[in-house]
């Protein structure tokens, strides 16, 4: 291929190469969740008040007993976290111990919540505004973490917890508190 | 009819994203600070900060009910006078990089900063070698 004729063809060569980037991240347009840069970390110091729904408030301190727990962040009002209630439920009775932090959300939401989709929570701390969330580099609801009886983050599981999800964090939290 | 039926779909659809609204928003989510100068220094950074739910735009411009705890965040902590870099770096401790459209100086981002050094070594011996062979058509 002599000199003009490469002209003549890179043009047409560059434009199929982007249109083959464009459909290909068109149709598979990857996984746009941030996850959390804090796992790892020990909890942030934090003392949230009880949402009123007959559980304690959340603090720091709940959090260093030397048994592993389950922080659940959620809301009354974010259809996912109805959906992964049940799998709360299963984990709850497996014997881990399930925390909640609502965000955004009032007592008679959250009862009404809790009273349709069962209440697995241990302690109910209200985030009204996102503190916690935002300490824990959480971005949305529902998300799970697992935190060993030191207080430290050792997972985090963005999203609805599925019914295939419980054993893998049956084991995470066994393995967490077998490092504490 | 049919409108009106898609219309009250679409306002049954609404409640569950505007039962977030029940909870008053934080703070300074809408509210400036009264200090301009301290506004105008959580301003620079709130445009540099990515909102981490509709994630091509600023905390700034976003509103997403995330968006607005992380800017009432950012005020609260430029009120408290900490410093706006502090700040970048707390959420980049917690979201990563991603969470900030100022790029970090790291092993990873080196030739973003040093291509313009590189770009302008290129057209400094380009430029070079063009005037060295001009001298000699000059002189004729």
């Amino acid at each position: 291929m002599n000199r003009s004729n490469l002209a003549l063809w890179l043009p047409l060569a560059i434009f199929a190469g982007l249109f083959a980037l464009f459909v290909g991240r068109l149709l598979h347009p990857g996984d746009t969740v941030v996850a959390s840069a804090f796992v790892g970390n020990p909890l942030p110091q934090f003392d949230l008040p009880a949402a009123n729904v007959g559980r304690p408030g959340l603090s720091t301190a709940a959090f260093r007993t030397g048994r592993p727990k389950l922080l659940n962040v959620f809301a009354s009002w974010c259809v996912p976290c109805a959906a992964e209630a049940p799998q709360l439920e299963a984990l709850a009775r497996a014997g881990v111990e399930v925390d909640g932090v609502a965000i955004h959300d009032q007592a008679d939401d959250l009862a009404r919540f809790l009273a349709a989709n069962g209440n697995p929570y241990a302690a109910i701390g209200r985030d009204d505004a996102r503190k916690v969330q935002l300490a824990i580099g959480s971005s949305g609801v529902p998300e799970t973490y697992v935190i060993d009886g030191r207080g430290v983050i050792r997972y985090q599981h963005i999203g609805d917890i599925r019914p295939e999800d419980v054993p893998m964090l049956l084991d995470r939290v066994k393995a967490a508190g077998g490092g504490s | 009819m049919r409108l009106l039926l898609s219309l009250v779909l679409l306002l049954a659809c609404a409640v569950p994203a505007a039962a977030q609204e029940n909870v008053p928003p934080a703070p300074f989510a809408y509210r400036q600070l009264d200090n301009p100068e301290q506004e105008a220094r959580a301003k620079a950074l709130m445009v540099t900060l990515r909102c981490v739910m509709c994630q091509s735009q600023s905390i700034a411009d976003s509103d997403a009910p995330i968006a607005g705890d992380m800017r009432s965040e950012v005020r609260t902590r430029i009120a408290r006078g900490e410093d706006p870099e502090h700040i970048r770096q707390w959420l980049i401790a917690r979201y990563g990089d991603y969470v900030s459209y100022t790029p970090q100086v790291k092993p990873i981002t080196w030739p973003l900063f040093a291509a313009p050094v590189v770009f302008l070594a290129l057209a400094a011996l380009l430029l070079r070698g063009r005037f060295a062979r001009a001298r000699p058509g000059d002189m004729a």
